[in-house]
């Protein structure tokens, strides 16, 4: 169980394989992943090592990848 | 002034792609007036850029791009390939060589000093975080990102010199905090043998007209601080000198290494207690505490001022 | 890493220099062999990596085989301040004219490495060079240019030698200086270096000490003379904490959360960097607080590590809280480090305001770190707070925790 991150992705981006992929690749602590299907798979065991680098909300259509910080009221990270 | 570097030095980075080294460049060229990095070098790399600067395959062609000697370069390149990327800068004409990376043998390391001192350049390290002149420019990871560096660094008399990278920020805005700014510091680096110790330094401080006085951080293990004390007594310096003295748990665990490599306690005189006796002979004020280096320095700039005066 | 004299005189051997002839065994049946092998008088000496061998009874005579394996029966049962023989070097007893000394290490103000010599051999060369400074010669010579045996000569003659015992010594030190550069040397000694009845010279023990540094490059020696990479050969043994905590190291390669090492306090202690670790283990002890561990984060480890290397602390015997400090850090984020420990405390069934004593780690993303700190209402200072003060705090909180009775009796 994640203590400090979560992270909500929309549907849509879930659901495309090249964002998947493309999140996949940004991810500097390997938080997402893709499934054999193609479509993205979130490792909750990755989900603390968060470092807030948002290079995944830039991947993704904007405010369609939401990193949460649950120590914080659970704010939402804002764009840079 | 300050001593090493001023807002007008070009430096190169070698291992410039390393993951450190792209942070590193990047604080680097935030920091004060902003990092003249004229270059980077990784073999096989000649064409990238790392946040604007050129990367090149050798030194050489990053001095002919350049079109005049370059002044420094910091070494970032892992342990097995350091003593090569120092050699190179060395033949090359850099003058004053920076190396961050840790974990080298001595036997590498004293090589690279005899070739600098052969060709008239100098090291700083290894196992080191740089040079920082607050708010004018820092060579290396010393103090982090610019903000943050801005934060522990502000400009003034004090010259700093220490084997911890960390402390050397720590003592720093200890010194910020009480308004007694800094006019170099120097992380000189952890391992038993480095370019450029304290007693080397020292005299560079001693002609620089803005430093008043000296804080070093210190560990057990070698000879440095005598060297130091000897060097203090002989010259008759000018600079009032506080020193403090960490891991004095070490002297009951002689033969074990704490902290940094050129900790470990090999003979009687590289004891901590040892070392302070030999440091309070030569007049050097050792401190207790992080927290009182300011007031040790304000009383001895103000007796060493008196002194002058009267 | 320091090497057993039967692997020291190995090296003497690769080195080109000779020494007097025996062999290692871990049996008494190995060393009666090895006696029958020399083949006259031995010496049978204890393999440990501690001083005090002959006082300790672990050097003992044989005229004979049996004796031989009688005494290392015994021997290879004696633990020697707490060191348990590697084995027995059963060794020739040479007849012994003369008895000297040659040794190289580094000298770290003029950054080479020196030579010493001495026509007083079989003592302390740091008691010779005390009291008699006029037997000891001193030579640096360089790393870069190719050694020079006049070197070795002025070294040898500044004691005074000269006559054949000069010429026989030369290619010795020589050797001896070449060999210290080619194997990462941090010290090599021979002592004593034995002049025999008939003239010649033979290493009779050495004491060989190898760069930890160096040894993955030195892998084809190690390997020759048999020493794992699991052996560190420090001063003292890893304890199974230590070795826990060298686990929690390797990981993965983010950072470093390890150097632990084992104390017996009730203090858990969860610090860094290098000279940080110095500092506050000292000022730990400077306010009467017994630390449980010593240790060091640094380099930006990942969560997983600090709560990995905060789980081991908190999980050793007699460790009532932890403090968590570190010197102000530049490249290790303030909130890794919290969410690291906090999830260590919480995995272990643990409140983290309450094991957790005090959380002083200023620097990069300290907002955010104290963001993390303040929701799970854990005591946390920023740098104006020093390394002293705080760990003062945390041993005033450890101190009135122990104080007081258990409130649930």
């Amino acid at each position: 169980m994640a203590l400090f991150i979560d992270v909500e992705v929309d549907q849509a981006v879930a659901s495309d394989a090249s964002l998947a992929a493309k999140l996949a690749e940004v991810c500097p602590v390997d938080i997402f992943a893709q499934k054999a299907d193609g479509t993205l798979q979130i490792n909750d065991d990755r989900l603390d090592e968060c470092v807030l680098c948002q290079l995944c909300m830039n991947a993704a259509p904007q405010g369609s990848v939401r990193v949460i910080k649950l120590y914080d009221g659970n704010a939402v990270l804002g764009p840079v | 002034m300050s001593i090493l570097i001023d807002a007008d030095t070009t430096f190169l980075v070698q291992g410039i792609t390393g993951r450190e080294a792209v942070n590193l460049v990047r604080e680097c060229l935030d920091y004060g007036a902003g990092a003249k990095i004229v270059g980077g070098v990784t073999p096989g790399r000649k064409g990238r850029d790392i946040h604007g600067v050129p990367v090149f395959d050798t030194v050489a062609q990053a001095v002919e791009h350049h079109g005049a000697t370059i002044d420094g370069s910091v070494v970032t390149v892992p342990p097995a390939f350091t003593k090569d990327a120092v050699f190179e800068a060395i033949e090359n004409g850099v003058k004053l060589v920076v190396i961050v990376t840790e974990r080298i043998p001595r036997g590498d390391v004293a090589q690279m000093v005899e070739l600098a001192r052969e060709r008239g350049a100098r090291i700083i390290g290894p196992n080191c975080l740089g040079i920082i002149v607050p708010d004018v420019i820092k060579m290396g990871g010393i103090g982090g990102p610019a903000r943050d560096a801005a934060k522990s660094y502000t400009p003034g008399a004090v010259g700093v010199i220490s084997r911890s990278g960390g402390m050397t920020t720590e003592m720093s805005s200890t010194l910020t905090a009480a308004g007694l700014g800094q006019s170099t510091a120097v992380s000189i680096g952890g391992d038993a043998i480095i370019g450029s110790s304290y007693a080397e330094l020292m005299p560079l401080f001693e002609s620089d007209q803005q430093t008043e006085a000296i804080v070093i951080y210190t560990e057990p293990g070698g000879r440095m601080e005598a060297e130091l004390a000897r060097w203090v007594t002989e010259r008759n310096s000018r600079l009032p000198i506080v020193a403090f003295m960490a891991g004095r748990f070490m002297d009951e665990m002689p033969g074990m290494s704490f902290g940094h490599a050129g900790t470990i306690v090999e003979g009687k005189e590289d004891t901590a207690s040892e070392k302070i006796a030999r440091l309070a002979e030569a007049g050097i004020v050792v401190a207790e505490e992080i927290s009182t280096i300011p007031e040790l320095v304000r009383e001895r700039i103000a007796v060493s001022s008196g002194s002058t005066a009267g | 890493m320091r090497f057993f004299e039967y692997e020291a005189k190995e090296i003497v051997r690769k080195g080109g220099i000779p020494t007097s002839k025996g062999g290692f065994a871990t049996t008494s049946e190995e060393a009666r062999a090895r006696a029958e092998e020399v083949a006259g008088a031995v010496v049978v000496k204890s393999q440990v990596l501690t001083g005090g061998r002959m006082k300790a009874g672990g050097v003992q005579f044989a005229d004979t085989p049996q004796a031989a394996a009688t005494h290392s029966e015994a021997i290879l049962a004696l633990a020697i301040n707490g060191h348990d023989p590697r084995g027995v070097l059963v060794d020739e007893r040479v007849a012994v004219k003369q008895e000297y000394y040659a040794g190289v290490v580094w000298d770290g103000i003029r950054k080479q490495p020196v030579m010493l010599f001495s026509d007083m051999g079989g003592i302390d060369i740091e008691e010779v060079a005390e009291k008699h400074p006029d037997h000891v010669g001193r030579g640096h010579f360089s790393t870069i240019h190719p050694f020079s045996e006049f070197q070795a000569k002025q070294v040898i003659a500044a004691v005074g030698l000269s006559g054949s015992e000069l010429n026989r010594l030369v290619p010795i030190v020589t050797r001896l200086a070449k060999l210290f550069l080619r194997f990462d040397m941090t010290l090599a000694e021979i002592n004593p270096l034995a002049q025999l009845e008939d003239g010649s010279f033979v290493a009779v023990d050495a004491h060989m000490e190898m760069e930890n540094e160096a040894r993955p490059r030195q892998q084809a020696l190690l390997s020759e003379l048999g020493v794992g990479d699991e052996e560190t050969r420090q001063a003292r043994e890893p304890t199974e904490f230590e070795l826990a905590g060298e686990a929690v190291d390797a990981q993965d390669h983010r950072g470093v959360a390890g150097n632990v090492t084992e104390f017996d306090g009730n203090l858990g202690l969860v610090i860094g960097a290098g000279g940080g670790s110095l500092t506050l283990f000292d000022a730990v002890r400077a306010h009467g607080g017994r630390p449980a561990n010593y240790c060091e984060i640094g380099g930006n480890p990942s969560v997983a590590k600090a709560c990995g290397l905060a789980k081991l602390v908190l999980s050793k015997p007699g460790v009532d809280k932890i403090a968590v400090m570190m010197s102000i850090v530049s490249n290790t984020r303030v909130d890794i480090v919290a969410r690291g420990v906090i999830k260590a405390c919480i995995e272990l069934g643990h409140d983290p305001a309450e094991k957790i004593a005090i959380f002083r780690i200023p620097g990069a993303w300290e907002e955010e770190g104290f963001k993390i700190l303040e929701r799970y209402g854990i005591e946390y200072a920023d740098r104006s707070v020093s390394l002293h003060e705080a760990a003062r705090r945390a041993v005033e909180k450890i101190q009135g925790a122990a104080a007081t009775p258990p409130a649930s009796a």
